[in-house]
């Protein structure tokens, strides 16, 4: 039975400087000295990946349960215990007049402080420092509930009693600044203490969370290091917007193959018309299909020093993945003053066109020209993404049919160098035809 | 912050309708809403008229929890396979399959959000699970008198496969290649491979349909589409001026208080919840929105209670202090929970575990409030949640389903 405890409000906030010490362990945090004797609520999710329409029985789940009661309810209880850092919802939010619909929120208080950068930021893979802050720290007050496979067929909550034993429990917290409402961190198998690295079981495992909450609105996304992750701690992050992002609304084509559709039936496009190159992966018989393709991308590029950013889309249907160079050319100093003045940094949420900016100034003048510019800045050349597209390709077991060579230098109208950042292409609707 | 802690429950003896008579009857209801949801605007001789239209189409209620089909034409069950009874009150994604494209999904979904018309291309599944391919022509109808999406109509015409040669001129050749004055060479080789007058409903050869990625529609499918749309608005809105309660394919612009969009209705209708919403920016902070389960509660039917103040509720023995609290949350923008004994319509009591939350869109201003209701004695859900949290689910997904309110996303690209 969940029940209200009073708690004292804010004790971990772990975006401040200093993080500080566990005061040794009656902190009830995420540790090994407490975690496993928690009660935290356990929601077990059924192994079927993609749920039917069944018909309600008493004792099942309702269909919004996961989302709208367990996850939301309990975001809004935190919310009412004053976990937060301020009411997200407060803040001014609009979508930028334009084709592409970018959204922009006017976020004074989120960057209060600085980021701490605590570990490199030209590595993308680098090992788990427990000195350096990291979720174990967190208080237990704001795990929302662990999230884990269940046995069976039917998914269900119960209170844990510390005593299941198995798995290195996963648990899902709340983001103490949120972006949105509902905003929370995915923190797979906790006690691991696994670095931000992307293996196959964690990101199927985010997969199955955007599946269960089943709305095309609550999206999960991931940021490598290098590509302004601050934590090195593996985690996802996710909340709800119920609007389309610009990158959902882009059109994208399909990448052939010499398989057609690769054996596990998930297929490869690529995005047209965006700021920022990007790969988008669907379909797949099972959820585990398209979860691996993904993983197995990301791997070769973190294997490869090439940091990037996912986002699950669609509740867990479309899967967008961008490498990308912003930070390495920000260390260059190759990025425009106006741009860094704005202190965008750009992340997933970013990428995908939800902006939080923190002048007001800014929030006023934004304009879609103004985000174009900016991720543009994000993304990789054409000749670079064509490049780590193949490279990719090979290590996922697809083959592009040769004649794709030919096309490649014949493509002017897609998405321009970055060399070229004004250069937004605009084609009249009419004359756009997609393969 | 005003945060009570619930006092145990106790159970009494007091009058409750048990839950599977309520179970029934809100089935019921479903199947009333959508038999009735038709009639109830355009009179009984619609679907007669209706029927008489040539076509594929399917008319659905926004206003109906769920977004039912209200009305499938003869055309579109003979395209399908499916008869009547399968699909009305279905939601009408379940034409959907593995290999529709999910941006056209996404197009359509907001396409009802933002209540606009849309036409597009799109991959359905028969009943017998054959995929084919239609153009998919959406429209909303709005209720002269209230503004809102009375009913959505969405009309389907089968798109052919054309002639190898002229598919490949399409389809085949470099991706992402954007052709110039493409449209017009399309067009005029289409109306050659056009003549496939026969037997359009059938497309026999469904191998490599779901490998196509899209297929155009000619401009004689689009101009069937129109004529369709066109004489069903037509009859929608004759037969409308028999109830008084008028249609049009236009909102018309209400001065005094703007409705709830059919999209905030459609999310707030999914959850099964007893809960209202009031407007604090209008006098005396009226009761815009009630949910089915608020009305099952306190017997109250919708128009009984909708531009009411909340308090009709409370009575002789309701605590004055409490009241005085949820005043006093409110004014101060803040959430609060209480306990109190409240009323229903026919002078039954109940203690009301009642939860007050301040609701804010995209301005970051609050836009309403959202009472939560939870009848002490009703029987407990079997799910071991405690009524505060289930009370907070329904706060939770409330937010943000108003959050997105006035976060219009404006023209983003217009429909053809």
């Amino acid at each position: 039975m969940l029940s209200i405890k009073r708690v004292p409000t804010v004790l971990s906030n772990y975006q401040e400087e200093n993080a500080g010490e566990p005061l040794g362990c009656g902190r009830s945090c995420l540790g090994k000295c407490c975690l496993p004797a928690s009660k935290l609520p356990v929601y077990a999710f059924k192994n079927d990946p993609r749920p039917k329409a069944s018909s309600v029985g008493t004792d099942e789940l309702p269909p919004d349960f996961f989302l709208n009661t367990l996850l939301l309810g309990q975001w809004e209880d935190r919310m009412n215990r004053g976990l937060f850092r301020y009411d997200v919802t407060a803040c001014e939010t609009k979508v930028i007049p334009g084709d592409h619909g970018f959204i922009a929120q006017l976020n004074e208080g989120r960057h209060l402080k600085k980021r701490p950068t605590e570990f490199r930021v030209d590595r993308v893979l680098q090992a788990f420092d427990p000195a350096k802050f990291n979720f174990t720290k967190v208080g237990q007050e704001e795990v929302l509930f662990r999230f884990e496979a269940a046995g069976g067929d039917e998914a269900h909550l119960f209170e844990s009693d510390g005593n299941e034993g198995t798995k290195s429990p996963s648990v899902v917290a709340i983001n103490v600044s949120p972006i949105e409402y509902g905003h929370v961190l995915l923190i797979p198998r906790v006690l691991d203490s696994l670095p931000q690295r992307i293996d196959q079981e964690s990101f199927l495992l985010a997969l199955r969370m955007a599946s269960e909450a089943g709305s095309p609105y609550f999206r999960l996304g991931y940021n490598s290091l290098g590509a302004f992750a601050t934590i090195n701690h593996l985690h996802f992050q996710a909340y709800y917007l119920s609007v389309p992002f610009p990158v959902e609304k882009a059109p994208t084509a399909k990448i052939p193959t010499n398989q057609g559709r690769s054996k596990s039936g998930v297929t490869v496009s690529r995005l047209l018309n965006y700021p920022v190159r990007g790969l988008v992966y669907e379909g797949g018989k099972h959820l585990k299909d398209l979860a691996d393709m993904v993983a197995n991308s990301c791997i070769w590029l973190q294997s490869n020093n090439i940091p990037f950013n996912v986002l699950i889309s669609d509740s867990g249907r479309r899967v967008f993945l961008f490498p990308q160079c912003y930070a390495e050319k920000q260390a260059l100093g190759e990025v425009g003053q106006e741009l860094l003045d704005t202190q965008v940094n750009p992340a997933v949420w970013e990428i995908s066109g939800h902006m939080v900016l923190k002048r007001k100034k800014d929030y006023e003048e934004a304009s879609e020209d103004y985000a174009w510019r900016l991720l543009a800045e994000v993304s990789l050349s054409e000749e670079r993404f064509h490049e780590v597209k193949t490279y990719i390709f090979e290590a996922i077991g697809l083959v592009e049919p040769e004649e794709e060579m030919i096309h490649e230098e014949e493509e002017k109208g897609t998405p321009s160098n970055s060399s070229d950042p004004m250069h937004a292409p605009q084609f009249p609707e009419g004359c756009l035809i997609l393969q | 912050m005003v945060a009570l802690t619930i006092p145990s429950i106790g159970r009494r003896a007091e009058n409750t309708s048990p839950p599977s008579a309520v179970a029934e009857v809100m089935a019921g209801c479903s199947r009333r809403l959508i038999d009735q949801s038709l009639t109830a605007r355009y009179s009984d001789w619609i679907a007669e008229a209706l029927d008489e239209i040539q076509g594929c189409f399917l008319i659905t209620d926004p206003g109906v929890a769920g977004h039912p089909i209200v009305f499938a034409s003869h055309g579109f069950l003979a395209m399908s396979g499916y008869s009547r009874e399968e699909v009305l009150g279905r939601n009408g994604r379940m034409f959907q399959g593995p290999a529709t494209n999910r941006r056209s999904v996404l197009e359509i979904r907001e396409a009802i959000r933002e209540e606009r018309t849309l036409q597009i291309s799109l991959l359905n599944y028969r009943k017998d699970g054959t995929p084919h391919w239609i153009l998919f022509h959406l429209f909303p109808v709005f209720g002269v008198d209230d503004g809102r999406v009375a009913h959505f109509v969405a009309v389907q015409v089968p798109i052919p496969r054309r002639s190898r040669s002229l598919s490949e001129a399409r389809c085949g050749g470099a991706r992402g290649r954007l052709f110039g004055a493409c449209r017009n060479e399309v067009r005029s080789d289409c109306d050659l491979g056009c003549n496939l007058a026969a037997d359009l409903f059938v497309d026999v050869d469904n191998r490599g349909l779901e490998a196509e990625e899209s297929r155009e529609a000619s401009e004689q499918e689009k101009e069937r589409a129109s004529d369709a749309a066109n004489s069903i608005l037509s009859a929608l809105t004759q037969y409308s001026k028999l109830t008084g309660r008028v249609v049009s394919s236009q909102r018309s612009r209400l001065a005094g208080i703007s409705p709830l969009s059919s999209s905030l209705i459609l999310s707030l209708g999914r959850i099964k919840q007893s809960f209202v919403l009031t407007d604090p920016q209008l006098p005396d902070m009226p009761i815009v929105y009630a949910s089915d389960e608020f009305l099952s509660l306190t017997g109250y039917s919708r128009h009984e209670i909708l531009g009411h103040n909340y308090e009709f509720l409370n009575g002789p023995d309701t605590e004055v202090e409490v009241l005085h609290q949820i005043r006093q949350s409110i004014q101060v923008e803040c959430a609060c929970t209480v306990r109190l004994l409240n009323y229903r319509k026919d002078g039954s009591l109940f203690w009301n575990l009642l939860h007050v939350s301040p609701v804010r869109n995209a301005s970051g201003k609050v836009a309403f409030y959202v009472n939560v209701q939870i009848d002490e004695n009703a029987k407990s859900d079997g799910l071991g949640l405690s009524p505060h949290m289930r009370q907070l689910g329904v706060v939770g997904a409330v937010k943000v389903a108003v959050r997105s309110l006035s976060l219009c996303a404006g023209p983003s690209r217009p429909s053809s």
